[in-house]
């Protein structure tokens, strides 16, 4: 189970291993994250998709070893660039390991800089909270803050504006900007278009695209929607209930119903299968009828089989193993990985 | 102060309209509504002449980015904001202008969907109590049980049954779904005949979004209502609506049925709406989506002079600067678009 990531020719920048992060709360303890594993290779996106309340955002900030309290990691390995940063303390954290080696955009960020503060001071102190007690040298960051805002395609005269006079493209830029400027090779954007419109919205992939292949970025992209992670993401880990459903190819996931590709869970086929098309005219969205369950008490068995059509007794009792059907194509559902007639939806 | 104000001159409508007034329930007439900001120093317009109509038993999406007017559109409609010049029509009668017992008339007749269940209902109150409410407010029923027995009536349609089973829970006992299935009984506890829903399943998770699309439509086949349906998505506009008004700045730039409008846009700006959008197909990753439209939409404090899309439309030409404003013009079949150039791109 920790190890069931086929070995490739590149050695992973992020690898994830068991990961659980769980929240202490005055009703409970909800196992937000219970148990994640998967390998990050360099120049990679992985996209973490699933409903809201699956563990995605979670999981984005427990990759910085950054819980929200009530929340904390319980379990588990995470390796950046072969250092571990599972319990290593917030002071080593921030000097090592956020924003040098993994940074994050966080989901409507480009709405909570400080109002008051210029561009160029918002950006000035993510730098010196890297660096606290050092000599900063005020001239080199001016070069560098240049250079990233350059970089992402804003003119240089924003760095004296005030948040309030960009529009939300531009704000996003900068927030981007910011999480590039200590030059990690891992960003975390976690909804970074979803705020934004249509057209803005094009824009900022477009941004991001170009980001990751002239700096050889790797991503983990968050985001609920499956559209926006077909047109990002390298391979998409689907996510459910706080664990991983499926983790499959672009290809695999979106794949041609029918063909030899195709996603293989049923949440990932019914979840596709309820996204409205734009180009293609469709008279009936299929549906999964009720809702994620409660992380407090969670079902015994498959997280799923409650809101699964497919679903047995197995299923209702004992839990599915991650398990590779294909090369690297990953699924933790009985149906799939004991049916030889199943058929893909 | 509040004597009941003249409806001033009704604006004739526009020529492009040709239909049979029978079947027009709600129509625009040149429709505005300003802001007056900063002291007055900044005029907002927010609708600049919006005109269209609505057919009795059609769903019409009003698709637009944020900003654009849809919303404020909505909020005329429903009365909630006065307009500053144009007309309402309501089943053929001037309704621009009503005294406040007048209004409250009104919205028996035309009710609203808001966009966010979590927010449009008291949590102080039962189910029951938030769908006894608008009978309390139009003196429907008589006796509590008479109430009780349309509201469990009203819920058993919105698939919310057993109705014992939910009548006595609060808001936050209740799925975002499930809230908005109450939210939809509330409008239909009236029996209106026009509503208005605003954004109704931005907020809703994609795999409970088809249903309550599902139900909305088929209980607006089932009652014949006439339905706006307001949205920045194009996608769901096109699985929901049966017609689509495309809005950019506070005007209506094209408007048609849905598959004329997305598989022959005429206006570069739904063109440009419709290139933007992403699907799950696989193949996408690392291709840069190409956006002729540059930049993003302006404030409607500074409404471009001439076509008020030229600044950003990759076709702009002179004459698109310089003359006045383009109406809209029927290409046939209830078509009608805003672009002078439209025949030359």
């Amino acid at each position: 189970m920790s190890d069931n990531t086929a070995s490739s020719a590149a050695l992973p920048v992020l690898t994830v291993r068991d990961l659980k992060l769980h929240y202490f709360t005055s009703k409970g303890v909800v196992r937000a994250l219970d148990g994640l594993s998967f390998d990050l290779l360099p120049g990679e996106t992985i996209g973490l998709v699933g409903e809201s309340g699956c563990g995605k955002t979670t999981t984005g900030v427990a990759l910085l070893n950054m819980p929200s309290p009530p929340g904390r990691i319980v379990e588990g390995s995470i390796r950046i660039d072969g250092t571990e940063i599972v319990g290593l303390g917030d002071h080593e954290l921030r000097r090592k390991v956020r924003w040098s080696k993994i940074s994050m955009v966080f989901q409507g960020a480009m709405n909570c800089l400080t109002p008051v503060y210029t561009i160029r001071k918002l950006m000035r102190e993510t730098y010196a909270e890297h660096f606290v007690g050092e000599r900063i040298d005020a001239a080199a960051i001016e070069v560098l803050m240049r250079k990233y805002v350059t970089l992402v395609g804003l003119p240089e005269h924003v760095l004296g504006r005030y948040p309030h006079e960009l529009s939300g493209g531009m704000k996003q830029r900068v927030v981007i900007a910011m999480a590039l400027f200590l030059e990690p090779k891992v960003i975390v954007m976690d909804e970074p278009t979803t705020a934004l419109d249509v057209i803005v919205q094009a824009q900022i992939l477009n941004l991001i695209k170009r980001l990751k292949r002239e700096l050889k970025l790797s991503y983990i992209f968050i985001t609920h929607d499956l559209a926006t992670e077909a047109e990002v993401a390298d391979r998409i880990l689907v996510m459910y209930a706080g664990k991983m459903a499926e983790l499959g190819s672009n290809e695999e996931i979106f794949g041609p119903a029918g063909s030899r590709h195709g996603p293989l869970h049923p949440y990932t086929q019914k979840l596709l299968a309820s996204t409205p098309l734009l180009r293609k005219k469709v008279s009936e969205l299929a549906f999964i009828p009720g809702a994620p369950p409660d992380l407090i008490d969670p079902p015994a068995g498959c997280r799923f089989a409650p809101r699964c059509s497919f679903a047995k007794e197995k299923c209702r009792s004992v839990e599915p193993p991650v398990a590779e059907i294909e090369n690297r194509h990953m699924v933790a559902c009985w149906k799939a990985m004991e049916d030889p007639e199943y058929v893909r939806a | 102060m509040c004597a009941l104000k003249m409806s001033p001159a009704m604006p004739e409508r526009p020529g492009y309209f040709g239909y049979d007034d029978s079947n027009v329930i709600l129509e625009l007439r040149l429709l505005r509504k300003e802001f007056h900001v900063h002291r007055g120093r900044t005029i907002v317009k927010a609708v600049d002449g919006v005109s269209f109509q609505l057919h009795r038993g059609e769903i019409l999406g009003l698709v637009g980015e944020s900003g654009c007017g849809k919303t404020t559109t909505g909020k005329l409609i429903m009365k909630l904001i006065e307009p500053s010049s144009g007309a309402i029509i309501v089943d053929g009668e001037d309704r621009t202008r009503l005294p406040r017992e007048r209004e409250i008339e009104y919205r028996r007749h035309v009710q609203m969907i808001f966009q966010d269940p979590y927010a449009s209902m008291n949590p102080h109150f039962k189910v029951k109590d938030v769908l006894e409410e608008p009978l309390l407010i139009h003196k429907i029923g008589r006796t509590r049980s008479e109430r009780m027995d349309m509201v469990a009536e009203v819920m058993e349609k919105v698939k919310m049954s057993p109705a014992s089973e939910y009548m006595d829970r609060h808001p936050h006992m209740l799925s975002g779904g499930q809230r908005q299935r109450i939210a939809t009984a509330r409008t239909l506890i009236l029996k209106p005949q026009i509503i208005v829903a605003d954004e109704p399943v931005s907020m809703i998770d994609l795999s409970t979004r088809a249903e309550i699309l599902h139900l909305m439509k088929s209980i607006q086949r089932e009652m014949e209502l006439s339905f706006l349906y307001i949205t920045h998505d194009i996608s769901t506009a096109r699985f929901f609506t049966d017609r689509i008004a495309v809005m950019y700045l506070g005007r209506i730039v094209e408007i048609g049925s849905q598959d004329e409008v997305i598989d022959h846009p005429i206006h570069p700006y739904t063109k440009a709406l419709i290139a933007a959008v992403c699907e799950p197909v696989p193949g996408r990753v690392g291709i840069e989506r190409e956006l002729q439209v540059k930049g993003e939409i302006p404030s409607a404090a500074a409404i471009p002079a001439g076509c008020r899309f030229h600044p950003r439309c990759p076709f702009a030409a002179k004459e698109c600067e310089e003359l006045p404003e383009p109406e809209l013009e029927d290409i046939g079949g209830g078509h009608l678009h805003a672009c002078r150039r439209w025949k030359e791109i």
